[in-house]
């Protein structure tokens, strides 16, 4: 997709003044993934212990990546798979781009993936002439919106159901409300659309949620079985994931499940955990005939050499943004790209650049709550304050905030002359005739006053108390 | 390590919010580390810790002013702040300073000494009673951010306020979320603040105290600020000024009687 990141502030701005949305985002996330996900974990004693096996697991598997995806890549292969390296995006789109038409396909359906989002997979698809529809209920509705994903789990939540149902009598009934728009309406609506999909496409497109190096395994979870459907029906399956998502053994992606479906959605295990490794077999009655595996790297092996490497721990649960207050008061529209929230904030400047996501790395105010909740351990306040560095490094931001920053900082390191400027401001300031403790408005301070008195100064300042103190006691 | 035979000397690092803004945090501080034993002087060559720089992305000036600050406070046994997100700062120096080998290991000094003041009083120097102090409010308790997942304080404060004679606390929903201060954030992305303030002073107002308290000042300002505007009659203080019994005064931002 086309980021916008680079109009955060309007497009932030636009979401607070939007009531649906604001209704749509309440009941989401605070009201419902971060409660849903602190009962499990109350539930689970021993999540936090788990959090810290996760996190090693991930570094191990970083830390010796080249090993564990050649072990992936031949394990497919020797059964029966193909694995193709995919270096960019675009490089990635068009090798499957090829094995759609090398399946004589018309018609894809497509499983939730988020690195095919960051490839701009379908519309890639589409201009080589594909029909591809998204069969997971939440990136179906946003694909008929033609809107992007606002949440990595929860593609759609940004949309009341009212919305939806609008949206539906729309694309599936010429705008006539054919009937009452209640949630099993509505999906048992989506499903009997997207059941003449599955049964009709020659390829379905998945993503990954783990590879399994030992056994060439990839492992999904869904919550509507779509994937399922996906990769069962057509003739040719495609996976399509980042190179961070291999782990070692089946028994460290069981761990990583444990943490994922708790971290996302409250729940011990999701719906549906698929393992696939490969196509049918001689003497199998269904699965698909071809079976490819696309790795893209998309510069998650330059992270990989530099201090982010961190962040390819992620493993995409949304638990970040759940808990992020300034996610929760925007959405993730206004973030401009693929990924939102605090993970987003860290990757989209990546991938797009420091300068046209700017705003990202800045608009948090490094509460910590993401890092708290954070499955595998990402210390992403950390990383965005790193972030800012680089920023600062190369002069982007505004020059006169650079400039009074550092004017506060040339005076900070002076204590005396600090001091003597305080204490006249304060001293001054503290004798002025009324009584008020606070202004509504002041010059340079539109930023705090515009919707805050500010408290201003009432004595003198404690350091000039105390050293009058002082003299006072030796006099 | 300190000599526990004589009083621990502590340093006070007032932090430069509560220099300029409310200098009677400072004097609470003050009382409040006499009263458990301390002998407390304050480093005259004190300014700030550097944060607003450092989460800016500014590292030279924020190295700077770390070595200020370690230079200004290493000879004491303690070093206790009023803030839990400045006593977080100091305690990040050693990352900070990690390519310097000389000061590395004087920021890993200071580091190790360095406490919020509610959290010392408990953790450290081990108060089991308040000297008597009364205040006949009903409040409610802001977990400021960064002491609360940094630090780890929370119950710390709670803790020494039962101990107020006539004090009742109700807790907030959402006790734990930011009130959108953030530092800079604040003044850089004020329209995304205002609505976390918003929600915050709504969760404050939903509980009926008569005030709000905290443990660092940032949030104070700005919740006690965004409560004024909206006319709201609950009142904005620190933690320590009502451990101290300093309370006459008016609360923050509140006009003068």
């Amino acid at each position: 997709m086309k980021p916008s990141s680079h109009l955060f502030k309007t497009q932030a701005a636009a979401a607070l003044a939007d009531p649906e949305l604001q209704r749509a985002l309440r009941q989401a996330t605070t009201d419902g993934f971060a409660a849903k996900r602190a009962a499990a974990v109350a539930a689970f004693p021993e999540f936090e212990a788990l959090r810290e096996r996760g996190r090693r697991i991930k570094d191990h598997a970083l830390r010796h990546l080249d090993v564990y995806l050649a072990r992936f890549a031949a394990a497919v292969e020797t059964n029966g798979g193909r694995v193709h390296w995919a270096e960019d995006a675009a490089t990635a789109c068009s090798v499957i781009l090829d094995i759609c038409r090398q399946a004589g396909a018309a018609k894809v359906v497509k499983s939730k993936t988020m690195v095919g989002e960051e490839i701009g997979l379908n519309p890639a698809l589409e201009a080589g002439g594909l029909e591809v529809v998204e069969t997971d209920l939440g990136e179906y509705i946003i694909q008929l919106a033609g809107e992007p994903p606002s949440h990595i789990i929860a593609p759609a939540i940004h949309k009341t159901r009212e919305q939806i149902g609008v949206l539906f009598d729309r694309h599936h009934h010429g705008g006539r409300a054919v009937r009452p728009h209640t949630v099993p309406n509505l999906v048992d609506e989506a499903r009997h659309v997207l059941r003449g999909k599955f049964l009709e496409a020659e390829v379905g497109i998945t993503g990954a949620n783990f590879l399994v190096a030992e056994t060439g395994t990839v492992v999904l979870v869904t919550n509507e079985g779509n994937a399922d459907l996906s990769l069962t029906l057509p003739d040719t399956h495609i996976v399509v994931a980042g190179i961070e998502k291999v782990v070692p053994t089946l028994a460290d992606a069981t761990t990583l499940l444990r943490l994922l479906a708790r971290s996302a959605t409250g729940q011990e295990i999701t719906t549906y955990t698929t393992f696939v490794t490969g196509a049918r077999r001689e003497g199998e009655t269904d699965g698909p005939r071809n079976y490819h595996v696309v790795l893209v790297d998309n510069g998650r092996s330059r992270m990989l050499a530099d201090e982010f490497r961190e962040m390819l721990r992620c493993i995409r649960c949304g638990a970040c943004m759940n808990h992020c207050p300034v996610y929760s008061a925007i959405g993730g529209h206004a973030y401009g790209w693929v990924y939102p929230g605090p993970m987003g904030s860290v990757l989209t400047p990546r991938m797009i650049g420091l300068d046209t996501a700017y705003d990202l790395p800045n608009a948090c105010t490094l509460n910590g709550r993401c890092r708290s909740v954070c499955p595998v351990q990402i210390p992403l306040p950390a990383l965005l304050r790193r972030l800012r560095e680089q920023q600062f490094e190369r002069g982007l931001g505004g020059k006169p905030t650079r400039w009074a920053l550092r004017a506060w900082a040339w005076l900070a390191r002076r204590p005396r002359l600090y001091q003597a400027l305080t204490g006249t401001v304060a001293g001054l300031w503290s004798r002025l005739p009324g009584k008020r403790g606070a202004v509504r408005r002041l010059p340079f301070a539109a930023g705090w006053t515009a919707s805050r008195d500010l408290p201003t100064p009432t004595d003198p300042t404690f350091l000039s108390q105390w050293r009058q103190k002082g003299k006072r006691h030796h006099d | 390590m300190p000599d526990h035979s004589s009083p621990p000397r502590v340093a006070v690092f007032v932090t430069c919010l509560a220099d300029l803004l409310r200098p009677q945090v400072g004097f609470a501080t003050v009382k409040l580390l006499e009263a458990a034993g301390c002998r407390v002087e304050v480093p005259t060559t004190q300014t700030c810790c550097g944060q607003p720089a450092y989460n800016s992305g500014d590292r030279a000036d924020a190295q700077a002013l770390a070595r200020q600050t370690i230079a200004a406070c290493e000879e004491f046994d303690y070093v206790v702040l009023p803030s839990g997100s400045c006593a977080g700062m100091l305690r990040q120096y050693p990352a900070l300073l990690a390519d310097d080998p000389a000061w590395a290991a004087r920021a890993r000094g200071l580091a190790d000494k360095t406490y919020e003041l509610v959290s010392f009083l408990t953790d450290v120097i081990r108060l089991d009673r308040l000297p008597p102090v009364r205040y006949h409010r009903t409040v409610t308790y802001h977990d400021a951010c960064s002491g609360l997942r940094e630090l780890g304080i929370r119950e710390q404060p709670r803790r020494l306020l039962a101990q107020v004679e006539g004090l009742r606390l109700v807790e907030m929903r959402d006790t734990e979320v930011c009130c959108g201060f953030g530092g800079t954030f604040c003044v850089k992305y004020p329209e995304i603040s205002a609505r976390l303030a918003t929600d915050k002073c709504a969760a404050i107002a939903a509980t009926g105290a008569d005030e709000v308290l905290a443990g660092d000042l940032g949030c104070l300002l700005n919740i006690a600020g965004r409560l004024r505007r909206d006319g709201s009659p609950v009142k904005a203080r620190h933690v320590a000024e009502v451990l101290a019994g300093l309370t006459d005064s008016p609360a923050i931002g509140e006009d003068r009687a």
